[in-house]
């Protein structure tokens, strides 16, 4: 239960670090941007709302610093995050529209990716100098590669040469969205090129890893002798082995995320796969600060999240940390 | 659990391979083929980097209306723009800022990251507490987004500026791994030793503990590099950067926003792309090398399948070939 407990606690003051940052970057940032954007959208946006934006990015003269941060806590957890300069309205409503998407894509095509790159390790590394090495060299090509590039020759072979998959959009734009089957398996068709594309890139990681562990943990005493027991092949790879090859595997699991959702950000704008990273590259390009800004925030909570249910992984799979309490 | 087996394995390796004469250590660095051919990618695009402004074909801005969307030939061998420009000119000098905003946010980054490590790994206490818990901040925070998002709100963000955001971002990987070491090292005999002999702790740290974290931070310099590389390609990708600063991720920009895709003008963006993958895995083959030589159970990969078989060698379980290659060394 200690080891729960410390994670919560962590977790609760990255969360609190990672909003401060937010809080604090627009107001050491060089030269006044926002309050130029708030000028020119002066008449189009209620008073309210520019009151709002005024708390969140500190253009409020009167308020002292320590003012303007209870504002931004009270504001954000009040689900207000201000108004969008070139959508005009909510960021909120906004991102509530583009999380799911983004979450689905990402956490199949992880789930997916790091489940078979594990088994794929398990037995390569097991039977390690095999011909199985010759994956080595082919992942370390693909996790070289930017996810956005990837993507682009994903499209030009499957979409434009091929004209098996869509190139763009993430359902067919004639469908209303419901939960019917027709329109589920348009998603899916729709969401195979970018979860490839997630799923190419990211599963080298896991093999490689999965593999080094495996090499390591089978020169290990207790592998012997399970071996010498004379137990199954298979008992000894899946039950001595690779249980505890993969730990470090599902450590790695949670930093490696912020790194796969980065790149998936960009990816989506490749397919304008309307997800956060689409809205968080054209409200930079837009310079519609607060939707960037919210863009971040939720990002970050998301990651901080998958990063909790890895440790509860981690405290199910490894007795050691539930020992502690 | 890796590391403090590769903790206890340094010492023997040192023991084994490299103390015999200056001739089997070059030896053991030439069998590395992975670090050599790292090695010898990274130094072709170092030295186009260099010698790039007098290489290059064409002036990657010139316009040319008789070579518009040209796919690769003799003139220009990998196509042209929408404008005409040569795309292999603008390839060759956008090497470059690409090396050079790579290996200086890799430097800063390395640096912070050396500093906050050794110092929470030697210090302990509060001060290793609160450290430790800065740098876990900066790892589960995602990284991209928060470059992006600084990036975005600053009013210009070309070369240099782009690196000190990187390198603010991504030293909390190698601080965490440096600190591990360092804790481990502190408790080591001759640290001891040292500090009985009164030997002050800036000297300490400096003589007695960096040198054994020499291969750890040159690993992590390597990947802090290539993550570099990646996110510097990705801002100047989505727009961030200067669209008249010519680097691969440009190149990439222009292409998008030209509709190269549905163009079918494929070598536009593929060339740029197997570029950064070059660099990329250059740097990944010399992390593997940096590896291998700390962690002498990854060293089978030396010895790939086919000389494996050859050498009637079939790997087991608890089968550590190092150990098989010592043997052979000796007798």
């Amino acid at each position: 239960m200690r080891f729960f407990l410390r994670r919560g606690i962590f977790y609760l003051i990255t969360f609190w670090a990672a909003m401060t940052i937010n809080f604090f970057i627009p107001r050491i940032m060089p030269g006044d941007p926002v309050s130029a954007m708030l000028a020119r959208n002066q008449g189009k946006i209620s008073p309210d709302a520019i009151e709002a934006l005024k708390a969140l990015f500190g253009l409020d003269e009167n308020m002292s610093l320590w003012q303007q941060y209870t504002t931004y806590w009270s504001l954000l957890l009040h689900g207000n995050l201000g108004m969008s300069f070139t959508n005009r309205e909510p960021v909120v409503d906004i991102l509530a529209r583009s999380l799911p998407w983004t979450i689905g894509l990402v956490g199949i095509a992880t789930i997916i990716s790091f489940t078979v790159g594990t088994l794929a390790g398990t037995a390569i590394g097991w039977r390690r100098g095999t011909r199985a090495d010759i994956l080595l060299p082919i992942s370390t090509f693909f996790s070289s590669v930017p996810y956005f590039w990837l993507a682009l020759i994903i499209i030009s072979i499957f979409s434009v040469n091929l004209g098996w998959f869509p190139s763009n959009g993430s359902y067919d734009r004639s469908m209303v969205p419901n939960w019917s089957w027709e329109f589920v398996g348009s998603v899916i068709y729709y969401g195979t090129l970018p979860a490839l594309t997630i799923i190419i890139t990211s599963i080298s990681g896991w093999i490689l890893g999965m593999r080094n562990m495996m090499v390591t943990v089978s020169s290990d005493d207790y592998v012997t002798v399970a071996q010498a027991k004379g137990l199954s092949e298979r008992k000894v790879m899946f039950g001595y082995a690779s249980r505890n090859a993969i730990l470090p595997q599902l450590s790695s699991f949670a930093l490696s995320l912020g790194f796969i959702v980065g790149g998936t950000l960009v990816m989506e704008t490749v397919f304008s796969y309307q997800g956060i990273g689409y809205h968080l590259l054209t409200a930079t390009s837009n310079k519609d600060y607060p939707l960037m800004q919210g863009c971040f925030l939720v990002i970050t909570v998301a990651v901080l999240l998958a990063n909790i249910c890895a440790d509860f992984a981690y405290g199910v799979l490894d007795p050691r940390t539930r020992q502690e309490g | 659990m890796a590391e403090s087996l590769t903790l206890e394995e340094l010492p023997q390796t040192a023991l084994d391979d490299t103390a015999p004469s200056g001739k089997k250590r070059r030896f053991l660095w030439a069998r590395n083929t992975k670090a050599v051919t790292g090695l010898f990618i990274l130094g072709f695009f170092v030295l186009i980097a260099i010698i790039g402004q007098w290489i290059a074909p064409y002036d990657p801005d010139a316009r040319n209306k008789d070579a518009i969307l040209q796919p690769p030939s003799w003139e220009h061998w990998m196509g042209t723009t929408h404008l005409g420009q040569d795309i292999a000119s603008q390839v060759i000098l956008g090497t470059r800022p690409v090396l050079l905003i790579a290996f200086v946010a890799g430097i800063l980054a390395t640096f912070i990251g050396v500093v906050i490590g050794i110092t929470a790994g030697y210090v302990g206490g509060l001060g290793d507490e609160s450290l430790s818990a800065l740098s876990n901040v900066f790892l589960v925070i995602p990284q991209l987004p928060l470059i992006i998002i600084i990036a975005g709100q600053l009013p210009s963000a070309g070369g240099l500026t782009v690196a000190v955001v990187i390198a603010i971002t991504g030293w909390a990987w190698g601080a965490r791994v440096l600190r591990a070491q360092t804790l481990s090292l502190r408790k080591r005999d001759f640290v001891e030793a040292a500090r009985a002999n009164g030997e002050k702790t800036w000297r300490i740290v400096l003589a007695e503990i960096l040198p054994n974290l020499t291969a750890m931070i040159a690993a992590g310099f390597v990947g802090t590099v290539a993550f570099a590389v990646l996110s510097q390609i990705t801002l100047s990708f989505i727009g961030i950067t200067p669209s008249d600063e010519w680097n691969w991720g440009t190149i990439l920009y222009w292409a998008q926003a030209q509709l190269a895709l549905q163009r079918h003008a494929w070598w536009w963006f593929t060339f740029p792309g197997l570029c950064i993958a070059l660099v990329g895995i250059s740097l990944t083959l010399i992390n593997f090398g940096i590896d291998e030589f700390v962690n002498p159970r990854l060293r089978s990969t030396g010895l790939n399948a086919r000389m494996l078989r050859k050498r009637k060698i079939r790997p087991r379980i608890g089968f550590t070939p190092v150990v098989y290659e010592a043997k052979e060394d000796r007798s």
